[in-house]
């Protein structure tokens, strides 16, 4: 166990590697970043002074060198835009972010998995039809038009809630209602087929030959053992949580980190857009982690074998 | 084995019905909800080839003194069509912008889909069929790209190389085709030890020829379906780009774009942003739709039941 966990956490730090030369490369390779800073117009004296002010100027395997250490000394230095060191501005945003995606989840995961499992239990009726209407609308709709529908509806029809900002439970209804709507689809499907799966399971029957009341059989006994493979796609569900973040905390002006990435990119704001894409990467690498910790503890079959597996 | 017993296995392997193009076609015709989703791609389609000739106006003509016209307004012209959907801020029809708009949507969600559909299927062949370390390597980027929010990359990569139709269909292809090489691998792998495939190499078929002749049609229908609802993903990733202003730029009609000019107006001219979204919401529902139903179709014990099934049962 702890063997396997001590491989998963070198494979994240692989991967943080990985993400932080690919934001080498997309700002200092792919595009000249002094000119992404100053513009096109500006003069080439300035371009010049810049430059070197950022140790442009560098052979690109030192400034690589350079990059990777300050990363890892967490040193992205001063935000060209807010002209304060990077990182803390990021990390003041995660809050925020968190909040929102937890919020998200919090209404996402118990409505989910409640709806797939009554789906799962009479295939075909009512409920299932209208649980698959739900999830193929949460995969075919945009956040940002879901997002300005609900304005258009609340704050703007009704006069409930805040279309944007940040404080009180009425700012916070309407970005965590557009944001829950696509996990809350795909978490309803997968719970549906793998309720299915279980339910197909002799185990099932022989509880039901004990004289488990039903309840019990289907939430305890088979919800259980579904909740597998709902955990195990919850690493592809963070990232698609996390780009539905970018774009509900844009629309609604909420102050968090993906709306911090997308003013830093507006603004070319590199040490910025560095800091924020290492934070998102760490935050995706812990979660993931817990993720698998919670998936080995739920399965014991991977928990057992694990260790002799490493 | 006598004459008598090879005809009669002959006979027996004939019992399933044949399932051409004109079945399957003739099936989805009865049903509903397919019928929905192939017109509104229909529509599409038309609008991607013909937008100049079947929009009423040109999308990028302004005209200020018509802003913000509510849908339903006649035409000011003489004899000139009604502007159905109303105008944007700044005067221009809002139903060519949409028809055009389509083109734009459609383009970029076929070419990426496309580019990356072949990149990661070769890719996750080669993966399964080959193993080792190649294996490893693809599907460790694989995993890493699958972590992590496709939105931010596509962003990041479009920061260095500056905004733009075509970077758009690159870099959606980009941050996509690990989709692909997931499902092509797993299939791959699945095929790879099968005595089908033991044969051919037995019968001294090369590496190549048995990946082009045994393995690929064997991924093809998954892969047709899986390529639907990519097409469906990235109309909506180019919608997001482009409202995010990384994406199509003005006065380009991308929907995505519409959307992000409209919503300073969401309280006074509801039109602008509303059309635009429902065009991109029908859309994906078509795509997945289809993709639902050539899911059935491509099973054959769904799609025994299916073609038998009264209207009322859905896969």
């Amino acid at each position: 166990m702890l063997a396997y966990l001590a491989r998963r956490l070198l494979q994240s730090v692989a991967v943080t590697f990985v993400v932080l030369s690919l934001v080498f490369v997309a700002g200092r390779i792919l595009g000249d970043p002094v000119r992404l800073v100053v513009g096109i117009e500006a003069s080439e004296e300035r371009v010049q002074r810049v430059r070197e002010q950022l140790n442009l100027n560098q052979p690109l395997g030192q400034q690589y060198a350079n990059f990777i250490g300050d990363a890892l000394s967490l040193q992205f230095g001063t935000s060209f835009w807010q002209k304060v060191p990077a990182l803390p501005r990021v990390l003041e945003r995660i809050p925020a972010t968190l909040t929102l995606t937890a919020a998200a989840l919090a209404l996402a995961l118990p409505l989910g998995i409640t709806l797939g499992a009554l789906s799962a239990l009479r295939p075909w009726s009512r409920i299932d039809r209208v649980t698959n209407v739900i999830s193929l609308g949460g995969v075919s709709i945009v956040e940002f038009w879901l997002a300005l529908m609900l304005i258009l509806i609340f704050p703007v029809r009704l006069g409930w809630f805040k279309t944007s900002g940040y404080g009180g439970i009425e700012y916070f209804v309407l970005p965590a209602l557009t944001l829950c709507y696509k996990p809350l689809g795909r978490i309803a499907q997968i719970t549906r087929s793998a309720m299915l799966d279980e339910l197909a399971k002799p185990y099932v029957k022989a509880a039901r030959a004990r004289g488990l009341a039903e309840r019990r059989v289907v939430f305890v006994h088979a919800l259980k053992n579904a909740a597998v493979p709902v955990l195990t796609i919850s690493g592809d569900e963070l990232a698609a949580l996390l780009n539905g973040a970018i774009i509900v905390e844009t629309v609604f002006g909420w102050p968090g980190i993906g709306r911090l990435t997308i003013q830093a990119l507006e603004r070319r704001d590199l040490p910025m857009v560095e800091a924020t894409v290492f934070v998102v990467a760490i935050f995706i690498i812990v979660t993931n982690l817990l993720v698998d910790m919670a998936y080995t503890w739920l399965n014991p079959r991977i928990r057992f074998s694990a260790a002799g597996d490493a | 084995m006598t004459t008598d017993a090879v005809t009669r296995l002959d006979s027996a392997s004939e019992a399933p019905r044949k399932v051409g193009i004109g079945l399957i076609m003739r099936r989805l015709l009865r049903d509903p909800v397919a019928v929905f989703s192939l017109i509104v791609l229909t529509l599409l389609l038309i609008a991607l080839l013909a937008a100049g000739q079947v929009a009423p106006y040109d999308p990028l003509r302004q005209n200020l003194r018509l802003r913000n016209l509510p849908p339903g307004t006649p035409s000011v012209e003489e004899g000139g069509f009604p502007h159905i959907l109303g105008t944007d801020e700044l005067g221009r029809d809002l139903l060519s912008r949409l028809i055009h708009g389509a083109r734009v949507s459609l383009a970029v969600g076929l070419g990426s889909a496309l580019l990356s559909g072949t990149a990661g299927t070769a890719l996750g062949i080669l993966a399964g069929y080959y193993g080792g370390r190649l294996d490893d390597l693809i599907m460790r980027l694989v995993d890493l790209q699958m972590s992590f929010p496709f939105l931010l990359l596509a962003l990041l990569v479009l920061y260095a190389l500056g905004p733009g139709f075509l970077n758009v269909i690159l870099v959606l292809a980009l941050v996509r085709w690990m989709v692909y090489a997931r499902v092509a691998r797993g299939l791959t792998l699945a095929m790879r030890s099968s005595p089908f495939i033991d044969a051919a190499r037995v019968t001294g078929n090369s590496d190549l020829r048995i990946i082009r002749r045994h393995l690929l049609p064997n991924l093809a229908s998954p892969l047709v379906i899986l390529f639907t609802l990519e097409i469906a993903a990235l109309i909506l990733g180019e919608a997001a780009l482009s409202y995010l202003g990384f994406g199509v730029q003005k006065p380009e009609p991308s929907w995505g774009l519409m959307i992000e000019a409209g919503k300073s107006y969401v309280s006074t001219a509801w039109w602008l942003t509303t059309f635009p979204g429902l065009a991109i919401f029908l859309t994906a529902l078509s795509l997945n739709l289809l993709a639902a139903s050539l899911r059935a179709i491509s099973d054959p014990v769904q799609r025994e039941r299916w073609l038998n099934a009264g209207l009322r049962e859905r896969p």
